[in-house]
Formats: C-alpha cells, sequence, structure tokens
C-alpha cells in the first residue's frame, strides 16, 4: 500500500514507529498531488516547501528521541479562509487575490506546534457562501467521483484533497453546511463542532455566530485525533468556550448499544432521493442490531430553518464585508472620490452569491426592517434550539441524511440560488442550534455517488458522534473509501 | 405578496456601497424577491414571548484585563495596502474642496 494511500492515523503509527519518515510521506502526497491536481483543482495556493521543511524538522527531533504529538509529520491541507501569516489567503476571491495575513489564525498555531506539514490552501466557494465550489473566483473544484459533478461546497477544496489522496486529513469551515455537505458528496468523514469549540481567531469571517472550523478525513478516528489538535479555549476569541476538552480518541471503540437514535422525520424526507433515505434506515438497521435504541423523532421547525438562516447568515455577512473597501487591503478599483472607490472596488471585487448575499443582508438590517427579518430570524433561532433541547432529552444522537441528493452536476444549480442553498436544507438547524453535526459515509448509489449520513448529538458531545461513526466504519459493507478517478482522456488513477 | 424588489435593488446597493452593472441588477431583483418571499415565511412564526438567540452557549460577556499589549509592528499591519504614502493609508479626497 501507498503511503497515500494510507488513514492519517496509520500514518501517525508508521511515524512513530521510525517505520517511515515524514519527508517520505510528504513527497508522497506531493508525488499524488502532480498526479491528481490537474484534474480536480482542489489547492488555491501549493506549498511542498513549506511542508517538506516541517517534515524535516519534525524527522530530525523524532530521530533525537523527543516525545511528539502523535500527528506530529502527518500533512494537512487547509481552507483558504484561514489566516496563514506571510502565505496567501485569498477566500477564493478577487478582492483578496493577493492578500498576505500578518498573523497565523489560531488553529494553524496549533497545527504548527503540533508539527503537521501543510501541503497547501484549498479551494472554496468565495467567502465560504455556496453549496459546490463553483462561486469560487478563480476556478471550480470537480469530484473525483465524477469529474462532471460538483464537491459539494463552501470547502469542497479540502473534501476533494482529502478524498482523492492528495492529503490525509483537511480543515474546513462550516457555517451552515460547509464541511458536512461536501463530505457527504465526497463520502468522506466531516464534523462540524459545537459552537465556540474551536477559535475562530483568523478564520475570516462570514456570519459569526455560526462559522465553525472542523476537520474532514477518511476516517472518524482521523478526525477525532486532529480535533485533540485544534479544540481548545482562546483569548483571542470571546466566543470560544473554556469547557475542558477531552481526548477524542478515547472511545472510538466503544459501540452503540444502549445508544439512543432519533431517527428525525424531515431528514428521510418524502421528496429526497430514495436511494439515500435508503442508505440512511439501512445504518439506523444496523445501529438497532448492535444495542442501539432507536425511534422516530420530528423537529418541526425544521421548515423554518432555510428562511432564518438566510436572514441571519446574508446579515452577518454584509457586516462583516464591509471592511473589504480598497484602504487597508485587498483589491482597489480606483475612484476619484471616497465613495466611488468604495463601490466601485466591492462591485468589481466581489463575485455574484457574494453581492447577493450583502444585498439581501443590508435589506433585512435597513431602517424599518431590521424587526421583521434579523430580529424576528434570531428569535426562530431560539425555537430551533428548544427543539433541540426537547429531542435531546429523549435522545443521544439525531440522525438523518446529510443531503438529500448525492452530487448535483457542475452547473445544474448555479443559475437558480434558491436551488442551491435547497442542498443544505439537512445542514443549517443543526448550525442554528449550535450543535455539533458529522456526516459520515453511509453507501453509494446505483450511479456510483457516494451518500452520507448526518449525526447530531447536544452541545460539547463530538465524542459521542466519532464513537457512532468509528462503529459503521468497522461494521458496514466494505465500500471503498476513495474513488477511482476516471480520466477525460481514458484511464484512470 | 412577493415583494417587488426591482424598486429596491438602487436604495440597497448604494447603503450596501455596490456598483452594480444594469443586467446584473435586472438578474438580482428577481433572484432576491425569491429569496426573501422564502425566508419570509418564518414571519408565520408567533415569537412575541421569545428572547432572541445570539450565541448558542450560555456563557457570561468575556473581558481581559486592561493592559497595554504589543500590537503588530505597523510594517505589517501596512503590508496590504494597495496605496499608501509613508505611515498612512492614502485614499481619494473625502471631502470636495471645489465648489459646485
Amino acid at each position: 500500500m501507498k503511503l497515500y494511500e494510507q488513514t492519517a492515523s496509520s500514518l501517525s503509527q508508521l511515524l512513530q514507529n521510525k517505520e517511515v519518515s515524514s519527508v517520505e510521506v510528504v513527497l508522497s502526497f506531493l508525488d499524488r498531488i502532480e498526479l491528481i491536481e490537474p484534474y480536480v483543482k482542489a489547492f488555491i495556493t501549493h506549498t511542498p516547501a513549506m511542508a517538506l521543511e516541517t517534515a524535516s524538522v519534525v524527522d530530525s527531533r523524532r530521530s533525537g528521541g523527543e516525545e511528539l504529538h502523535p500527528l506530529a509529520g502527518v500533512p494537512i491541507a487547509v481552507k483558504d479562509n484561514i489566516s496563514t501569516r506571510g502565505l496567501r489567503t485569498t477566500c477564493a476571491s478577487k478582492i483578496l487575490e493577493n492578500y498576505i495575513p500578518p498573523y497565523d489564525a489560531t488553529v494553524i498555531e496549533s497545527l504548527k506546534t503540533a508539527g503537521l506539514p501543510l501541503l497547501g490552501k484549498t479551494n472554496m466557494d468565495e467567502f465560504a457562501m455556496g453549496s459546490s465550489t463553483e462561486n469560487s473566483a478563480f476556478y471550480p473544484t470537480r469530484n473525483p467521483w465524477d469529474l462532471e459533478r460538483v464537491p459539494g461546497g463552501s470547502s469542497g477544496g479540502s473534501a476533494v484533497a482529502v478524498s482523492t489522496g492528495m492529503t490525509p486529513l483537511a480543515l474546513g469551515s462550516d457555517t451552515g453546511g460547509s464541511i458536512r455537505q461536501p463530505a457527504s458528496l465526497c463520502g468522506l468523514t466531516g464534523l462540524r463542532p459545537t459552537y465556540g469549540r474551536v477559535s475562530r481567531y483568523g478564520l475570516i469571517a462570514f456570519a459569526s455566530s455560526l462559522d465553525q472550523i472542523g476537520p474532514l478525513s477518511l476516517t472518524a478516528r482521523d478526525s477525532a485525533m486532529l480535533m485533540n489538535v485544534i479544540a481548545g479555549h482562546d483569548p483571542l476569541d470571546s466566543t470560544a468556550v473554556s469547557e475542558a476538552v477531552p481526548d477524542y480518541t478515547a472511545h472510538l471503540e466503544d459501540g452503540v448499544k444502549k445508544l439512543r437514535i432519533g431517527v428525525i422525520k424531515q431528514n428521510v424526507a418524502t421528496g429526497f432521493d430514495p436511494e439515500i433515505t435508503a442508505a440512511v434506515m439501512k445504518t439506523v438497521t444496523l445501529f438497532k442490531d448492535h444495542g442501539a435504541e432507536v425511534d422516530e423523532v420530528s423537529l418541526p421547525l425544521t421548515d423554518y430553518g432555510l428562511g432564518a438562516y438566510y436572514l441571519i447568515a446574508p446579515s452577518e455577512a454584509s457586516s462583516n464585508l464591509g471592511r473589504y473597501d480598497g484602504v487597508r487591503y485587498g483589491y482597489n478599483h480606483g475612484g476619484d472620490n471616497i465613495e466611488t472607490m468604495f463601490s466601485a472596488t466591492r462591485g468589481k471585487g466581489f463575485g455574484a452569491e457574494v453581492k447577493r448575499r450583502i444585498m439581501i443582508g443590508t435589506y433585512a438590517l435597513s431602517a424599518g426592517y431590521y424587526d421583521a427579518y434579523y430580529l424576528q430570524a434570531m428569535k426562530v433561532r431560539t425555537l430551533i434550539r428548544r427543539d433541540y433541547e426537547a429531542a435531546f432529552r429523549r435522545f443521544d444522537i439525531l440522525v438523518g441524511a446529510t443531503t438529500p441528493t448525492p452530487a448535483f452536476k457542475i452547473g445544474e444549480k448555479i443559475e437558480d440560488p434558491l436551488q442551491m442553498y435547497l442542498s443544505d436544507v439537512c445542514n443549517i438547524t443543526d448550525a442554528l442550534a449550535g450543535v455539533p453535526s458529522l456526516s459520515v459515509p453511509c453507501g453509494i448509489s446505483s450511479e456510483g455517488l457516494p451518500l452520507g449520513m448526518q449525526m447530531t448529538a447536544s452541545p460539547f458531545r463530538e465524542g459521542l458522534l466519532l464513537k457512532a461513526a468509528c462503529f459503521l466504519e468497522q461494521k458496514r459493507d466494505p465500500v471503498s473509501l476513495r474513488p477511482r478517478v476516471k480520466l477525460p482522456e481514458g484511464g484512470e488513477v | 405578496m412577493a415583494i417587488d424588489f426591482s424598486r429596491e435593488v438602487d436604495y440597497v446597493a448604494r447603503l450596501a456601497r455596490l456598483t452594480l452593472e444594469p443586467a446584473e441588477k435586472e438578474r438580482m431583483a428577481g433572484q432576491l424577491s425569491d429569496i426573501l418571499d422564502t425566508a419570509r415565511r418564518i414571519q408565520e412564526l408567533d415569537t412575541s414571548a421569545v428572547e432572541p438567540t445570539s450565541h448558542v452557549v450560555d456563557m457570561p460577556a468575556v473581558l481581559r484585563d486592561d493592559q497595554t499589549r504589543p500590537s503588530l509592528i505597523l510594517s505589517r499591519v501596512l503590508q496590504n495596502a494597495p496605496r499608501r504614502q509613508k505611515e498612512y493609508f492614502r485614499v481619494p479626497s473625502i471631502i470636495r474642496t471645489d465648489p459646485d
């Protein structure tokens, strides 16, 4: 088995046993990137020299007998909305095309301290607004399971980089599904942690009350190991919680006996692709056969989630994106007075979806509309939280489909924003409630596309989700976790 | 019930400091009407006795000690500025000087 085909946890073992060096590991992934990347375009910036430098430092420290983090020497790719000091960070936007952050995000500092070599910054929907990675100002990323389809978004580059073996681990960000939806469409495990569990310092803001950084990986164990690196309190983020961080790998093998599992009626809905519903229900049966207690649960406010989300997120975005005015950083279009410079810079610098959301948000926050739109949405958010609190009195984990359909075709929804928004319909209410939520592969469609199941727990119970996901990995029908990429010119890699 | 957004587009674009091309405005008016029609469904819910949620985990306001700390050095703060002059960000005129 080639190094690039290994999971992060097996690479960690190989490195700790000194069977391979981190430089060898990094070189294997760099070769893989050279082969696959031209077909899928998952990266915006490649950092091979940085990765090799970190790897060789890790190697010499390890051979010197130092006790290192278990993931030391295991490479990672990071979504391009997470600030990296001295390294271009674009948010896949023309307005930040040449932006060089003067500081590292807290998660980047944590990765550096733990010794994970950075392979590059991954493609995304501009400012994390989108569900297909088609909204990148640079180029769309392609789904390796079918190059004519989208990988999901907005963390599509991170998902594709992991799924094709260009990196064993990646970080994404999830505002209303942007980790879980691409994880589902690419056949990966993707975790949105509890709001406040991971520091947002240095994550370029989209919607501050919803944004969370989280892992994408092949297995639950890999995500658990990465959570051990990134979770924790941070004085630089006033919304980061001080709750103690558990060892997320400690209970992975505990099984699902006595676990109370609620199937969310609204997320195995009749309008969904029947193959997805069937795959979810089959997985639920597997839980039941191994001692879990299963029942149905209704989250009646799910129908209002999309409406609340598409007022709250654009409102916060319109405020957060006010800072891009061509003065302190970013693109500047010029102009003979300050207002024409602001307006022209923003009009030319932002793409269509970002402008749409700024317009919705500005409208919803404008005089006379605030109470009816933003304030009402924040109150509906309270009602949604209550829905969840009631459900979590009866259940440990809530499950349903991650997405209503498998990966859709490139171009299929790009002209119809509302249809695009509906592809996140299962992901949004978890984000509004601030609860941890994970997507795990649960099957392959008849067309050969991955299907995902979403599992949700009450705040700070990420460990429970990872345990259930780990159980499924050990029990489910062996489905190949990685696609064979069919090349347009014939053959596959 | 649908909102005619075409009349609002110019006003909102000005508030948002966004220059939009005529074709962009036309496309956006239709799309924003559709999106807001969906979003407005939340107004069906009775929230008269409900507090809004801003942070989902109940926590007190976070304060730090009021002590000065080093900040970024000036050259780093200015490194991304598209236009600068010495230690300043440079912008076009804000106050009109010619009388007209």
